[in-house]
């Protein structure tokens, strides 16, 4: 009887080797994949940046980028500025859900995030007909009888786009990390003598830091290689340098061209990233997702 | 006590969401008292200190603080500080910030600020610690970092949530020593809430027992061990046999089937009462020479004495004695008149039964922690 017992029983070393195992084989799929999409495409990129046409190594492709330089920069400018303005409304709406009523806080993120079940090309249509130049903003004008916007085709409708359809972005990981917060915190600073304004500032906003980056990150690394936000709003007038790299890829003559520019992009996001994360020092609080 | 009123609680009242947390509390703490709020979870013991450090307003009543009425000041006015339970330190600030916090508010010169702190920590033990992250300390360096940043900002009172609650035994002893010493010390008047009876004796100057959103009882720590208005204080505060008892003249109360002399008087004839008898005043003596008898049903080592718990006509009294009697032996029990204490009947009459379903077990359940009361 006590035999049976202890048999029926698995020593607990034994079930402290197995659980490794179980979950080396749980990730299996997923390193396939990885090793498939990720892996494989950024050794092509690496050695179509690094040859010409005929696969012989050259450098050419790296020298040629001096002349995208102009719509790197661009870019750049177009991904920081619409990453500050969905800073500068995210925050404060993350902040402001995170303090609601947990029913309210619900509804609010609900309503956050319906847009983002949508494919984000649909979105960018529908943008597309909502600012066109006889678009339903347009319409609204003339039907008023005020004098009609060219709005497609400009930096602004670009820059409008990248808000739209990053901004969930900005807000969820700010939103995250401050429902996160222990109030006490809060009513401490009220306690050494802050009031609501110098205890947002001392206390709510640095703890928030982790979020915030994380926000940045999510908004400004998309829309800095967007390309069919700018092609759709921007009227084709306004060339970004995804555009540029979508272009000099489909083009078989000049693909080892676009491999480099790709290369080198990922390279600055990269940097970017690191120099952003740096901010926030502690990774464990939750909300950092890149 | 002559000496002046720092905290007056008048007719205070507190519900949320339709329970009645506080009815009609009143109290008045003076200067440099340490005062504890005593009770189980629930008791509303929180609310009070909230209300007093104005985290919560009150629905009904006032409270003063040095003679003004401080209903409507904000937290951040009020010359008070608290060290929270689980002591909320700033996670993004190392340990000379959280404490120089305050003073920083204050727009202290940085120099001040600079010794303040020092001053603070060597108070609590802590030099050398100031650049320390405060997420690497243990459970009680944060404490003494929460005591700290409560201190420098020298507060007329200092209000305590529990503050040694997620502390080891051990530590929870020094720490309660060093927070004694550091009222001395300093003369602030500490408001102190906790659900550990022990920790309330051995801390305060005065002790508020409460239950159910009232005062039960205000005293000093041995007023309330040896004089308990009621049923509920005489159960709450160490261990007691609780019987029902008739009054029949001064100084005669029968119970448990006897008529014992003892020291109370001023109740109506044949009045019933609740009688208090504290296990380590019981003796027990030879069958013969017994006021009672009984029968010993457990017997428990508990280091200094044994824990004896003896059945009496079907009610099991709780015996403390440092000799060691045989377990199912008959034996005779002997009370002191001092020994006993006199209680009118009140709504907590009858709710405390002998000791015949009693285990260690169940000291813990009031130990829970007091999260119900805090939303």
């Amino acid at each position: 009887m006590n035999k049976n017992i202890a048999e029926a029983v698995p020593p607990p070393e034994r079930k402290r080797v197995k659980l490794p195992i179980f979950s080396e084989i749980a990730a299996v799929p997923h390193m396939v994949w990885l090793a498939l999409f990720v892996v494989l495409p950024l050794i092509f990129v690496v050695y179509y940046a690094f040859t010409d046409i005929k696969g012989d190594f050259t450098f050419a492709n790296i020298a040629a980028l001096s002349q995208h330089a102009g719509t790197f920069l661009t870019s750049v400018c177009y991904a920081l500025i619409a990453t500050a303005i969905c800073l500068l409304i995210g925050y404060p709406l993350a902040f402001a859900i995170s303090r609601a009523s947990a029913k309210r806080q619900g509804l609010l993120i609900m309503l956050l995030m319906i847009p983002m079940w949508m494919n984000l090309l649909i979105r960018t249509y529908s943008l597309m007909a909502i600012l066109d130049d006889g678009g339903i903003i347009n319409g609204l004008l003339s039907a008023v009888g005020l004098p009609e916007l060219h709005i497609i085709g400009t930096a602004g409708a670009v820059i409008f786009g990248m808000v739209y359809d990053f901004f969930p972005y900005m807000v969820l990981p700010i939103y995250s990390v401050m429902t996160k917060q222990d109030t006490r915190l809060i009513e401490a600073a009220y306690d050494l003598g802050c009031n609501r304004l110098s205890a947002h500032f001392k206390v709510t906003l640095p703890l928030s830091v982790p979020g915030i980056v994380s926000g940045i990150t999510m908004v400004f690394v998309p829309s800095i290689s967007t390309f069919y936000i700018s092609q759709k709003l921007g009227g084709g007038t306004k060339e970004l340098i995804g555009d540029t790299i979508e272009r000099q890829i489909n083009n078989p003559a000049t693909r080892n061209v676009g491999a480099a520019i790709s290369l080198v992009m990922m390279i600055l996001i990269l940097i970017s990233v690191t120099v952003m994360n740096k901010f926030s020092d502690d990774d464990d609080k939750g909300g950092v997702i890149i | 006590m002559n000496k002046n009123k720092i905290v007056e609680l008048k007719a205070i009242s507190k519900e949320f969401n339709g329970e009645q947390v506080l009815s009609e509390i009143s109290l008045d703490i003076h200067d440099n008292e340490f005062v504890t709020l005593l009770g189980p979870s629930g008791c509303g013991k929180t609310t009070m200190l909230r209300i007093i450090a104005g985290f919560e307003t009150p629905d009904s009543g006032d409270v003063y603080f040095d003679g003004v009425r401080i209903n409507d000041v904000p937290p951040y006015k009020r010359e008070l500080n608290t060290v929270f339970q689980k002591y909320a330190l700033f996670p993004h600030l190392n340990v000379y910030e959280n404490i120089a916090f305050g003073l920083r508010q204050k727009k202290c010169p940085e120099q001040e600020i600079s010794d303040r702190v020092k001053e603070a920590l060597k108070m609590v033990n802590l030099s050398g610690f100031e650049k320390r992250s405060t997420e690497k300390l243990s459970g009680g360096q944060q404490q003494r970092v929460a005591i700290a940043r409560a201190l420098v900002n020298r507060p007329k009172v200092l209000l305590l949530d529990e503050p040694l609650g997620a502390l080891d035994l051990k530590l929870r002893k020094d720490m309660q020593n060093e927070l004694k010493n550091i009222q001395h010390l300093t003369g602030i008047t500490f408001i102190f809430v906790t659900h550990d009876q022990e920790e309330a004796l051995s801390m305060s100057d005065t002790v508020v027992v409460m239950a159910n959103g009232r005062i039960q009882q205000i005293g000093t720590p041995t007023d309330i061990y040896n004089e308990p208005v009621n049923a509920f204080v005489a159960d709450f505060i160490g261990e007691s046999n609780i019987l029902d008892g008739v009054m029949l003249s001064d100084y005669k109360a029968k119970f448990a089937g006897h008529v014992f002399d003892c020291l109370d008087k001023g109740f109506d004839k044949n009045e019933p009462v609740d009688i208090v008898v504290r296990p380590e005043d019981i003796d027990i003596v030879p069958l013969e020479k017994g006021m009672l008898r009984g029968k010993i049903t457990q017997l428990t080592f508990k280091g200094d004495y044994y824990e004896i718990i003896c059945d009496i006509k079907g009610f099991k009294w709780m015996i403390q004695a440092t000799d060691y009697v045989e377990p199912d032996s008959e034996v005779g029990v002997y009370i002191e008149p001092d020994a006993i204490h006199v209680m009118k009947k009140s709504e907590y009459s009858g709710m405390f039964g002998d000791y015949s379903t009693f285990s260690d077990e169940f000291e813990h359940i009031s130990d829970t922690e007091e999260e119900s009361e805090d939303e």
